[in-house]
């Protein structure tokens, strides 16, 4: 767990966009999500990967101040523009709402830039369609060309490419490389694929309602279980972070350290002391 | 020749429906009827209220709303019942309230029947002076706050990410709705606010392709009907409100017809065409 004390030292953290310091969020006397640290600095790709409900849309939240940290600290740069696609966006069928004016939800887009958006996520033709008529994928395209066309400082992206078909899912990867080269704005990226997040990003992040592992995606692609993965077995895919982690889940809900201690807990800053806490956790890791 | 009573009528109802409309399209997309109902049970308990303690009518009127569009974002905040329950709640204990305090002034004589329907003969110069002197203030402020308050109706959070206050959005457009209902009743009557509301927004839906198209064919929509129920109630003295939300029906009704549906196609198709021009 070095690494996570030495974010809190980095004395680039003043440049970073975006901070959280130890940030959990508590609902109905349970943690989401506990000790979260990460920064992301302008140019820079984060990417959040972790199971179902492991709380990294929880974490892009504090991230964006849309729920404020029950435990330690989010920063924001004052200054900061953001760009958010969200995990999961409706549409209520009662509102009259072309791609076009998508585009201009949150801040007039420019006529320019809002072709360009539209024609780099191949939905050049959908311009003049309603948007609770756009298919699943369309639709992420159309999340993608909103955020593109705000020319953000920060861009958060919550599984942007879900549901858009195998050729669309890379062209949209690049593009996202793309604008952040273009614009030099940092990404908080949230994904499940791995091989992607693993060729694509600059500090990776593995969440199970704490931080399990982060470092640069090479330390992780270098073992053998990475070659596995890029073999495509998905069943791999969470071993890969197995040899990073520096703790096992025992089956009982304790924790086995690498120095072979044994606690109530994962967790580095709150040792076991809540109970109700504790019960979450071994929820959370079981299996 | 605002002399004419119904000259009065006319052009006081032609400026509410021209406020009803555009607010009318956020209590359709955000699902508010219920809380457009609440707020004119509680201009019942203001106009009590104002008799009671001897002061303006529409400035009683309009404390009361907005003291229930605060008291519903309190109590929904650290409420363990749902929103309708609550309105529920609200809205009739404020419609009660309002008859029970109505009651108690004996000495008053009060024209029930026109505070709940509405009355063209009692339309005064002031009343107009009221409608669009209010009227153009609540046009100006939902226009400063249309952005983030559409964009909020969208998606909250992604409104809340980009830094545009929705919190802050959906409180001022509480306030205008108190505003609205305040100015409005006495041209169409506590009990049918809401309608004035949705039903010329409900017919606008069917033909417009983006939100402020959407808004100011509802307005339309709406001073056609006033126009029309006015007429009417002056053939066939029918009470004022009542006759315009009657005739806002009509228009509903006919929007579904096959014409209409060849209009709107006709439409968007003409929308489609002018691809190179940029909307809003
Ligand atoms: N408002 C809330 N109240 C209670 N529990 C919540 C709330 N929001 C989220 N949760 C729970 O918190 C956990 C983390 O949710 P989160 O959405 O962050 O997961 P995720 O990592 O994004 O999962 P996925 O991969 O499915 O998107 C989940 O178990 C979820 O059920
Ligand atoms: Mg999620």
């Amino acid at each position: 767990m070095s690494l996570t004390v030495d974010m809190s030292l980095d004395p680039d953290e003043g440049r970073a966009l975006v901070s959280l310091s130890n940030a959990g969020v508590r609902r109905d006397g349970a943690w989401l999500v506990r000790g979260v640290d990460l920064a992301v600095r302008p140019g820079e790709i984060v990417t959040l990967i972790g199971p179902n409900g492991s709380g990294k849309s929880t974490t892009a939240k504090m991230a964006l101040g849309i729920l404020s940290p029950d435990e330690g600290r989010a920063a924001r740069r004052p200054d900061v523009r953001v760009a958010y696609v969200p995990q999961k966006v409706t549409v209520d069928w009662t509102l009259p709402l072309t791609v076009e004016r998508f585009l201009s939800l949150t801040a007039k887009a420019d006529a320019r830039d809002a072709e360009a958006a539209l024609a780099a996520t191949g939905i050049s033709h959908l311009r003049f369609s309603e948007v609770r008529n756009l298919s699943g994928g369309e639709f992420q395209r159309a999340l993608l060309a909103r955020a593109m066309c705000r020319k953000p400082d920060l861009l958060v992206l919550d599984e942007p490419v879900q549901g858009v078909d195998y050729t669309g899912e890379i062209a949209l990867y690049e593009l996202i490389k793309r604008i952040r080269d273009d614009l030099g704005c940092g990404v908080l990226l949230i994904s499940h694929d791995l091989h992607v997040v693993m060729a694509a990003t600059d500090h990776v992040i593995c969440l199970n309602g704490h931080v399990c592992c982060q470092g640069a995606p090479v330390a992780v692609a270098s073992s053998d279980e990475y070659r596995r993965l890029f073999g495509g077995r998905a069943s791999d895919t969470l071993a890969v972070y197995e040899h990073h982690h520096d703790h096992t889940h025992l089956p009982d809900g304790r924790v086995r350290h690498a120095d072979g201690s044994v606690t109530d807990h994962c967790h580095p800053h709150a040792p076991a002391q809540e109970p109700d806490a504790t019960t979450g956790e071994e929820n959370r890791h079981a299996g | 020749m605002l002399d004419d009573f119904f000259v009065r009528a006319l052009v006081a109802g032609i400026g509410v429906a021209a406020i009803a409309g555009p607010l009318g399209c956020f209590v359709v997309w955000r699902r508010l009827a219920y809380f457009g109902d609440t707020l004119s049970h509680a201009a019942l308990l203001g106009v009590g209220l104002a008799l009671l303690l001897q002061v303006n009518v529409t400035l009683a009127v309009f404390a009361v709303s907005a003291g229930v569009s605060l008291a519903l974002l309190a109590l929904q905040r650290r409420a363990s019942l749902s929103s309708d329950a609550l309105l529920g709640l609200l809205s009739h204990s404020a419609l009660a309230l309002g008859l029970v305090a109505l009651a108690f002034m004996t000495w008053v004589r009060f024209d029930l029947m026109g505070l709940l329907f509405g009355d063209i003969l009692a339309v005064s110069v002031r009343d107009i002076a009221l409608v669009y002197g209010g009227g153009a203030v609540v046009l100006a402020v939902l226009a400063w706050i249309w952005r983030p308050l559409f964009a909020a109706t969208v998606n909250p959070e992604l409104a809340e990410a980009e830094g545009l206050n929705p919190e802050r959005a959906n409180i001022v457009f509480m306030l205008l709705m108190a505003v609205v209902i305040a100015i409005a009743m006495k041209i169409v009557g506590v009990l049918l606010i809401t309608a004035m509301l949705i039903i010329p927004a409900a017919t606008a839906r069917r033909f417009s392709s983006g939100p402020e198209q959407m808004a100011v064919l509802a307005a339309l929509f709406g001073m056609v009907s006033v126009v029309g129920g006015l007429f009417a109630s002056l053939e066939w003295d029918t009470p004022s409100g009542p006759s315009i939300v009657v005739a806002a029906l009509a228009l509903f009704l006919a929007s579904l017809s096959p014409l209409a549906s060849a209009i709107t196609n006709a439409l968007r198709r003409n929308a489609g065409q002018k691809s190179e021009v940029p909307q809003q």
